[in-house]
């Protein structure tokens, strides 16, 4: 059995919208993936199923103006940024409305204006891009801190190890979040990396870590607090693990026959919406009438997401020529060919 | 004959390879127990070993330079990589070690290993699991650069790749893989004769048009070809993209007096651009007509609604034949 979420000093109100946070990240997902299998949605799709306390925590934790890099796995980290669903929604049936105007896509999902640079899915393809963002944090003195979510998987690419070792020396603020599920699509993290504690690796830089249990959204927000209140004010990034699991497969198609159906068990006993909802419930009993009324907004919510994605118009295809460039800049093959 | 993708036709290619020489192994993400994403790999490692085949890091900068090292002492490393545009952490191995070793060595140092990728559009994916980037490999001499376009042409090419003493990027046209065709599993590159994977094939005879494609465009070509109305089209595949088979696409530009380059990537100093430089230099004065190109735009490849208008389709390769005819 899992050990109940603690909310000791948590107040009633902030339970209750992380509680509303990882249901409206899991309830996006699990209709995300009935619309692909319908067909509705083209590509490919990395699901956030079973992470979402990570996303939730850790965005709580953020100020408004605070930035995030994420992954090929972005749709958690989006909303719970702030993308709304409508706008998560159409950008992944690449509608014009979209988040991206269509131009991005589920691996590209993002917003500037919530403070989140679109999704980068080349794997550690955002450590190195957070270095910048947390550089002009620093130089402008604003205040502000960059969180950068990768999975375990991250770890082994060489971006991550120079990111890291740049921004331990320059003392940036950074938080490094990585989502440790065990696996990088279907191999498991301990075939490629001798000490598998993420944590342990990165005391190489000087970098201060935290281990904490990703299923948990209060243990997650409290470690980003410390973690946040560290990097901003001006004592260098600092790292959290969290120990999570997907639910899902690694994408579209994954048969997940890389590991057993115990383990996966196992975790699911963990469910971050589980265990919220107990411990809120734990504390007092006539919550559940809050609970049922938050499951139906989100209901709600998802639907009218889903109609206005639906309804909404597919880019021009001329679009695809457009905000190439910033400047004026003839495109040589569209000249030539369409003149 | 057997008829089979050319997924199947890839991974049968790798078996006759693994058999003849044990030196022969495979690496990169999820391409054992998995089989690789493609499942281009399905069955190798259970069949030859962990050993044989391995699953690498997520990391391929550092699984290119575990390849030249292993190639350095005497392995045939097969590598791969995910999807082409992962490539790009690796580009630095590629360009500065990979591609001058050898001559870095004054030839004492082999290099021959091969850089699996899927490549180019087609399957609904976003930019950097679309993207055709051969243009980059061809412009950096000391490597190789093949492509298939069919079974048959991926059966014996892989073997080929494997069998060369030079690094060669080997790119798969990812959206024909679970395209079917007959393959000749008792070809072997001994008896290849005009199969030979350095050579161009001409997939189609024709007097009127040389059309000029590789990779997934050869059957787009095929098509058009078939579709062509008055108008007989000759179809060449060039199989090799370095070197290149000038020889048999000045051989028939020089019967027809008009060529129409395709390809998916890029316009722009793309592959094309070579070629019609070639054909200007070596056939001006058998040309009927400008050299015309269908190609990708010069914009990064779009996302998935939009890539039917991004790649060059039937109609646009009849378009340039229409175009190369009215002169
Ligand atoms: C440079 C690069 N290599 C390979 C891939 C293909 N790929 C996408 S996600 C993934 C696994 C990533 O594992 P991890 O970083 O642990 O994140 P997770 O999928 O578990 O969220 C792989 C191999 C990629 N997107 N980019």
């Amino acid at each position: 059995m899992s050990t109940p979420i603690d909310l000791t000093g948590v107040d009633r109100e902030t339970a209750l919208r992380l509680y509303r946070q990882v249901v409206r990240l899991r309830r996006f997902e699990d209709k995300v993936y009935q619309l692909f299998l319908k067909g509705e949605l083209p590509g490919t799709v990395h699901q956030y199923q079973g992470q979402e306390a990570v996303a939730v925590g850790v965005c709580e934790a953020l100020a408004a103006d605070d930035w995030i890099t994420s992954t090929h796995r972005p749709h958690g980290h989006a909303i719970a940024k702030g993308v709304s669903m409508r706008a998560a929604m159409a950008e992944l049936y690449g509608k014009a409305t979209g988040c991206c105007g269509g131009k991005g896509g589920s691996m590209h999902l993002g917003d500037p204006d919530v403070g989140m640079v679109p999704a980068i899915a080349i794997v550690a393809g955002g450590v190195s891009v957070v270095s910048g963002m947390g550089l002009a944090f620093k130089l402008q003195k604003s205040g502000q801190v960059a969180a950068c979510f990768f999975g375990e998987g991250a770890t082994n690419e060489g971006a991550f190890h120079e990111g890291l070792n740049f921004s331990a020396v320059q003392k940036l603020p950074i938080v490094y979040v990585c989502e440790n599920n065990l696996y990088g699509a279907s191999t498991a993290y301990h075939l490629t990396t001798l000490v598998p504690e993420v944590t342990e690796r990165v005391k190489a830089y000087g970098i201060p870590a935290i281990s904490v249990d990703g299923m948990d959204p209060v243990a997650v927000r409290a470690a980003m607090q410390q973690a946040r209140e560290h990097a901003a004010s001006g004592h260098g990034p600092m790292l959290i693990e969290a120990k999570t699991y997907r639910f899902a497969g690694h994408s579209r198609g994954d048969a997940r026959k890389y590991r057993g159906r115990e383990e996966e068990d196992t975790w699911k006993e963990l469910d971050p919406i589980t265990r919220m909802r107990d411990a809120i419930l734990a504390r007092d009993p006539a919550d559940e009438q809050a609970i049922t009324q938050i499951d139906a907004e989100i209901e709600t919510e998802l639907d009218d997401a889903v109609e206005f994605a639906r309804q909404s118009p597919l880019p021009d295809a001329t679009l695809a020529f457009t905000d190439v460039y910033a400047d004026p800049f003839p495109i040589p093959s569209v000249v030539g060919e369409r003149s | 004959m057997t008829t089979m993708t050319m997924a199947r036709a890839i991974n049968e290619g790798l078996r006759v390879a693994m058999d003849a020489d044990s030196k022969v192994v495979l690496f990169g993400q999820d391409i054992g127990r998995l089989g690789g994403v493609f499942r281009v790999t399905d069955g190798l490692q259970k069949d030859f070993g962990e050993h044989r085949v391995m699953d690498a890091p997520l990391a391929e900068s550092g699984i290119v330079g575990t390849a030249i090292g292993l190639a350095m002492r005497g392995y045939r490393p097969v590598i791969e990589i995910q999807f082409e545009a992962f490539v790009y952490p690796a580009f630095d191995q590629i360009v500065s070690q990979v591609a001058k070793m050898h001559r870095r060595s004054a030839g004492t140092v082999r290099l021959p290993m091969v850089m699996r990728m899927p490549y180019g559009g087609g399957i609904g994916a976003v930019e950097h699991h679309s993207e055709s980037p051969e243009a980059y490999f061809v412009h950096t001499a000391g490597l190789r650069v093949l492509t298939p376009s069919d079974p048959q042409s991926a059966y014996l090419t892989i073997q080929q790749a494997i069998a060369c003493e030079d690094p060669v990027i080997y790119l798969e046209p990812k959206r024909r893989y679970w395209d079917k065709g007959e393959v000749d599993l008792d070809t072997t590159l001994g008896n290849t004769g005009l199969l030979s994977p350095w050579r161009a094939r001409i997939m189609r005879p024709g007097t009127d048009v040389s059309v000029i494609a590789y990779g997934p465009m050869v059957r787009t070509c095929l098509e058009a070809a078939e579709a062509a109305d008055g108008v007989a089209l000759e179809v060449i595949d060039l199989q090799s993209l370095s070197p290149l088979d000038l020889a048999t696409v000045v051989e028939s530009v020089e019967r027809t007096g008009r060529a129409v380059i395709v390809h998916e990537a890029s316009r722009t100093a793309g592959l094309g651009a070579e070629i019609a430089a070639q054909i200007a230099e070596r056939c001006f004065y058998s040309l009927e007509a400008p050299v015309q190109r269908v190609t990708g735009y010069d914009v990064p490849y779009p996302a998935s609604r939009l890539e039917e208008d991004f790649l060059p389709d039937l109609d646009r390769v009849l378009t340039a034949v229409d175009r190369v005819m009215e002169d």
